[in-house]
């Protein structure tokens, strides 16, 4: 039985990039992609951005505050365009534990939670107000299902299984090894009753 | 008793069809799939973790594997094929040890039948309606043009597929997109893909599988509805599905992995029963006029940034479009017909069959391309590639002084050495206009095949009304 460590609560400052529709190119470029191995993945996160002299100086992950930042706060469709889940890979090698937004791109959405990476989505006025409090300290819960800062709380939604796993340490690879007879029977074209 | 089925979407019958174990109250339903496919850049850590778990491969011969990503498509003679590069080199061996030690069917670079991967499932009759698909690659959207319900996935989810056969899977909701009338001359699949997406706009479809439907999409062919599907995951849908129909049937009866003799006529049959019930229902509905639309073009860096060649980039931009036009080089209102164009690239999952490189070379046949354009054109498949070069394509794209390839992503995705340079202006057959996408500072038009062509030989962005009778 694999497990990953379990996720209950993230608590850390926040890094915000509130740019709409920061795609999963952005997060890690396609030459980033050529490896083997899921390990080391950090050195690519915003490549191109943190290369780039004119944005160097802004760019919020550079800044000396992001150091040791757990919680990313994006702006909606975070992470959308490609399924690499590299994206997820590198963003958790360079520290992140949770990422809230508006919105979430589906497929990273999928990916963050294979990873433990708590994917948080909140209502628009809720996200400009944690916006705002860019770089102090706020608390994704996964048990109450709320963040929190020192300006407010909001609640965010996750269907009970992706809770439970996330909180249990669970992988869905695990959960579905337990179905072996199940999928024995449909692939004999037999469908069993549960 | 009788009891009448309430009506369903094409769907819902393909997702009840593969419920393996319906959902309960604490976990998802899991889904069976009929079809995963492998390619080189997303698989070797799945392969790895089930090495590491000591999990075999369930079903190798319901998985494909070929190599696409990051090969070089130079021209090449015939021989051993090793990259230049020693990270795809790498990873490129990986994939074939991994597929031959679990008895997985590999498409390697030089084999026959080896191209992008939603190129060959098609053309091999892989995809057929009704089926599930998967792929480590967000268009494994474009199979939905046969019907099937397809989707890309993450690698977790690759190991998951490959251990089991299965997903664990919410329900997505569902978006009836309805397309009235018919594309006038010049003016394609590609075209209506981007004007969907522009009005969907770049998260629109989110937690949505789009059901292309209406006379519109009747009228287009199989590689046209490809298009079509290739690029709903530009508007955030999971899958983008045209129910199956007589279009279909024809285009894949005799394909090699199509069924035969009576096994055809039942899968006619039953593919026949897939199509969208009378009275089911759609979360959402879109609805569209293909006939008022023109030659589509984007201006900025995302897929939904696009508007139509002749038109001009939005007067009134902020946040998001301000800075696309910023990285872009572009002015608020600018006009494009006529802007400077450094390369024009034809090919990708999008736009590589055989009716898109007719399209390009219909245009280019007897022209030159401009003498400041760099114009590659790149089979979507080895296949597409001998059926071009038995008409003839190939020679119209070679003495208007274009560049014919091998198959592969090539310069969609830029990691195999096929790129733009910094601060290069593209206009790309691809689906990804991002930052950075076609190499680091790159800056990318995306159009259709034929405005593509019409671009590389005028040498700046032109509609291709003004060539095509």
């Amino acid at each position: 039985m694999t497990s990953r460590p379990p996720v209950t609560l993230v608590r850390s400052r926040t890094v915000v990039l509130p740019g709409a529709d920061i795609d999963t190119d952005q997060i890690i470029p396609a030459r980033f992609l050529k490896g083997t191995v899921r390990e080391g993945l950090g050195r690519g996160l915003f490549a191109d951005w943190r290369s780039d002299a004119s944005r160097r100086s802004s760019f919020a992950l550079d800044r000396p505050e992001a150091e040791g930042a757990q919680i990313l706060v994006a702006g909606p469709n975070f992470g959308c365009g490609s399924s690499r889940e590299h994206a997820v890979w590198a963003l958790m090698d360079a520290g992140f534990r949770s990422v809230v937004s508006t919105r979430l791109a589906d497929i990273f959405k999928r990916n963050a939670l294979q990873n433990g990476l708590v994917p948080v989505e909140i209502e628009p006025t809720a996200h400009a107000s944690l916006v705002a409090a860019e770089g102090q300290e706020a608390r994704v819960d996964v048990a109450a299902l709320t963040v929190s800062w020192a300006g407010g709380v909001a609640a965010f939604a996750l269907p009970p299984f992706a809770r439970r796993c996330l909180m249990e340490g669970r992988d869905e690879l695990d959960i579905l090894l337990t179905y072996g007879d199940a999928i024995a029977a449909y692939e004999r074209g037999v469908s069993l009753e549960t | 008793m009788t009891v009448t089925a309430p009506p369903r979407t094409l769907f819902q019958k393909v997702w009840d069809a593969h419920v393996v174990r319906a959902a309960s109250a604490d976990t998802p339903a899991v889904l069976y799939v009929d079809l995963h496919l492998l390619h080189e850049v997303t698989s070797p850590q799945a392969f790895a973790e089930l090495k590491q778990r000591g999990l075999a491969v369930r079903r190798p011969e319901r998985t494909l594997a070929t190599m696409d990503h990051a090969i070089p498509t130079t021209p090449r003679p015939r021989g051993p094929f090793v990259p230049s590069d020693p990270e795809a080199a790498a990873q490129v061996a990986q994939l074939e040890r991994n597929t031959s030690g679990a008895g997985i069917t590999l498409y390697g670079v030089g084999h026959e039948r080896q191209g992008i991967v939603h190129v060959i499932a098609p053309e091999l009759g892989l995809t057929q309606p009704g089926r599930t698909i998967v792929c480590g690659d967000s268009h494994t959207s474009t199979h939905g043009a046969l019907g099937a319900l397809a989707f890309g996935i993450g690698t977790s989810e690759v190991a998951q597929v490959l251990a089991t056969q299965c997903l664990l899977q919410e329900p997505p909701r569902t978006l009836a997109v309805e397309v009235e009338g018919r594309l006038g001359p010049g003016v394609t699949a590609k075209d209506l893909a981007l004007a969907l997406i522009a009005q969907l706009g770049a998260d629109g479809a989110s937690g949505h599988v789009i059901e292309y439907r209406g006379p519109g999409v009747r009228a287009l062919s199989v590689e046209e509805r490809m298009t079509v599907c290739n690029m709903s995951i530009e508007g955030g849908a999971r899958a983008g599905m045209v129910a199956p129909d007589e279009t279909t049937f024809a285009y894949l009866e005799g394909r090699p992995h199509a069924p035969r003799g009576e096994s055809w006529e039942r899968a006619v049959e039953s593919w026949r029963a897939l199509a969208t019930d009378e009275g089911a229902v759609f979360d959402r509905v879109a609805r569209f006029d293909a006939a008022t639309l023109e030659p589509m073009i984007t201006y900025g860096t995302n897929p939904a940034m696009a508007v139509p060649v002749r038109g001009q980039v939005p007067k009134q931009v902020s946040g998001p479009t301000e800075r696309a036009l910023a990285y872009m080089g572009l002015v608020p209102g600018q006009t494009l017909l006529g802007h400077p164009i450094d390369v024009v690239f034809i090919g990708s999952c999008t736009n590589s069959r055989l009716s898109d490189l007719r399209q390009a070379a219909s245009v280019m046949r007897g022209r030159k391309v401009a003498p400041w354009i760099r114009a590659l054109v790149v089979p979507g498949s080895q296949q597409v590639k001998r059926e071009a070069e038995a008409e003839g394509l190939d020679q119209d794209f070679r003495e208007a002084g274009a560049e014919w390839r091998e198959a592969g992503c090539s310069m969609c995705i830029a990691m195999n050495g096929d790129r733009l340079e910094r601060g290069q202006y593209a206009v790309s057959t691809s689906n990804r206009n991002f930052e950075g996408r076609q190499g680091p500072g790159g800056r990318t038009f995306l159009a259709s095949p034929l405005t593509a062509a019409a671009t590389a030989v005028c040498g700046h962005i032109t509609d291709p009304r003004e060539l095509v009778a």
